[in-house]
């Protein structure tokens, strides 16, 4: 079975391995040199112009997997060599055109950009193109094409330019570290930092969880991920890495859905907190609505705390499909309770730099929190939850009128609505990635079955209320 | 006197929740409030043994239903 979406992917994946393969034998700074041979062993080009470029490229590669450029404080970065820099020319008339009568782009076209040659060929004049694209969906030959850089059309928040080289660029002011562009980029020139030595070296120096206790603490999409293998395999391959237990974000989460509903009945209006690429967008770009995000820790974070006050000395490694979080687990409110972040391509890594095939292993548990709790990783689960909550808690005299946003595009019409007052509507549910966290760019798949099979684990949780679930916490 | 309860995956499924609300329940009928504190960890590594609850070094099987037991035998006669 497949276990990666795109061949970008599956490269990012066998840089890490090797960085990975080499720091668990302490022979990284011997061999780093080696690894862009070990990936492209051969004299001939694969991927590239030349076999140089190619090993140039995993060389940088090799850098982001170590933790990329410490100056940069954002999380996602551009291998400039690797940028392909893709023509930027917008809407363009291709040589489909076929010179016809009925001249519908030209119609459409609000701003007179179409004109038309002596061979009848339709031509855009970009003194006037606003890039609508509506002439592009009105021509019968599809002959008018978005020649947009994928990059920059995956980024919702405009934070992609063109360099006068025509490399990508990121500006970090505008960057939410959602991560769309390291999954949209055709040539896996964006990509996201990776704190997988970091990982590799807490876990050594624990000692086999002697010195110190290392959680795993995992995110619930987690349910859609590693479908070739059962959950309770990768349970067991994450322990059988040197974790000395696998505890559910969604327990946190339910937590979450407890505070943040009385949150809400006590301010009135509120959104969600949960996904960081969110918050950064509502701080970065609407900056009044900034004090109605939820003064709740995200899940990761709530239930790390929770492990952290009742295990001394504990570190915890969040695994989940989110770049986003390496950017949240390094601001000062959260770094107290988390010490690593990695995404599930790069647990895919790590089982295979220490050749654990989690198919050969026997199913582990993983059960914490409920149905409610796990719901989170997908779109609507949060609203659903702090519905829940009010009702669990009695709280009656407060109609929730949730609106949940998918993508950073839903999220801004909520938010300006909001801003305007006008928001139909007295919670926001924000999730920057298309579906919620089974969007996520960490994940190994992204598929419409995904929300089935969260759902499908929400169901199997032992515990069915959230005070069930969370009740075994407040035990002091 | 500090009662700790393994409150991970293997120890839940065999219901932890149940012994921390037996316990709660007991504390509370022998008021005991200010000389039993009960708190919760993730897996204390004997996952066969759930639900594990330690006192002091020891770690101690207890199950929902020998729960009232063990608070009689363990703790109520040792407070």
């Amino acid at each position: 079975m497949r276990k990666f979406d795109t061949k970008v992917q599956h490269l990012k994946y066998k840089v890490l391995r090797e960085v990975a393969r080499l720091a668990w034998r302490d022979e990284l700074l011997e061999h780093i040199t080696d690894i862009p041979k070990t990936i492209v062993p051969g004299n001939e080009a694969t991927m590239r112009c030349c076999i140089y470029k190619e090993r140039a490229i995993l060389s940088e590669r090799v850098k982001l997997a170590m933790g990329g450029d410490r100056a940069n404080p954002n999380v996602i970065e551009v291998i400039d060599i690797a940028c392909d820099e893709c023509p930027v020319g917008g809407y363009k008339v291709t040589d489909a055109c076929r010179g016809c009568l009925a001249h519908r782009c030209e119609d459409v076209c609000r701003r007179g950009a179409i004109s038309f040659d002596a061979a009848h060929v339709a031509h855009i004049d970009k003194t006037k193109c606003v890039e609508c694209g509506q002439c592009a969906k009105v021509c019968p030959y599809g002959a008018i094409m978005d020649f947009k850089r994928p990059c920059e059309r995956s980024c919702k928040v405009g934070a992609i330019s063109m360099r006068e080289d025509m490399a990508a660029s990121i500006n970090n002011d505008k960057c939410i570290s959602c991560g769309a562009c390291v999954y949209q980029c055709p040539f896996g020139a964006i990509s996201d930092k990776s704190y997988i030595l970091d990982t590799i070296d807490i876990l050594k120096k624990s000692e086999s969880n002697q010195k110190y206790k290392v959680y795993a603490v995992v995110a619930p999409s987690i349910s859609s991920q590693f479908t070739y293998a059962k959950l309770g395999q990768v349970i067991s391959g994450i322990k059988a890495l040197g974790f000395h237990t696998v505890v559910e974000a969604a327990l946190g989460a339910d937590m979450v859905a407890y505070n943040e509903a009385a949150e809400l009945a006590e301010k009135g209006f509120l959104t969600s907190s949960c996904c960081p690429a969110f918050v950064s967008y509502v701080q970065k770009a609407f900056p009044d609505l900034a004090p109605y995000v939820s003064h709740n820790l995200s899940p990761v974070g709530t239930i790390s705390k929770y492990i952290k006050d009742t295990t001394p000395g504990a570190k915890i490694v969040f695994i989940g499909p989110c770049t986003a979080k390496k950017m949240e687990f390094q601001k000062p409110e959260v770094a107290p309770y988390i010490d690593s972040v990695i995404t599930f391509e790069e647990l895919q890594a790590l089982f295979d730099s220490k050749d654990i095939d989690i198919t050969s292993l026997g199913e582990d548990v993983l059960d914490n929190a409920s149905y409610f709790g796990r719901i989170f990783a997908r779109c609507g689960g949060l609203s659903d939850a702090v519905k829940e909550a009010l009702k669990e808690q009695g709280i009656d005299n407060f109609d929730l009128k949730a609106v949940s946003c998918d993508g950073i595009e839903a999220c801004r019409m909520a938010l300006l609505k909001a801003s305007k007052r006008v928001l139909d509507g007295n919670f926001i549910e924000g999730m920057a990635c298309t579906g919620g966290c089974i969007g996520g760019a960490g994940c190994l798949t992204h598929g419409e079955k995904n929300k089935a099979e969260v759902d499908k684990y929400g169901r199997e949780a032992h515990e069915k209320t959230i005070q069930d679930a969370i009740g075994v916490l407040n035990i002091h | 006197m500090k009662v700790t309860v393994c409150i991970g995956s293997s120890c839940h499924l065999k219901g932890s929740r149940q012994v921390v609300e037996t316990l709660r329940r007991l504390i509370e009928e022998n008021h005991l409030e200010n000389k039993v504190e009960i708190s919760g960890t993730f897996c204390l590594g004997q996952c066969q043994k759930g639900v594990c609850v330690t006192i002091g070094d020891t770690v101690y099987s207890v199950t929902p239903e020998t729960t009232e037991d063990f608070f009689q035998t363990q703790i109520l006669s040792k407070v």
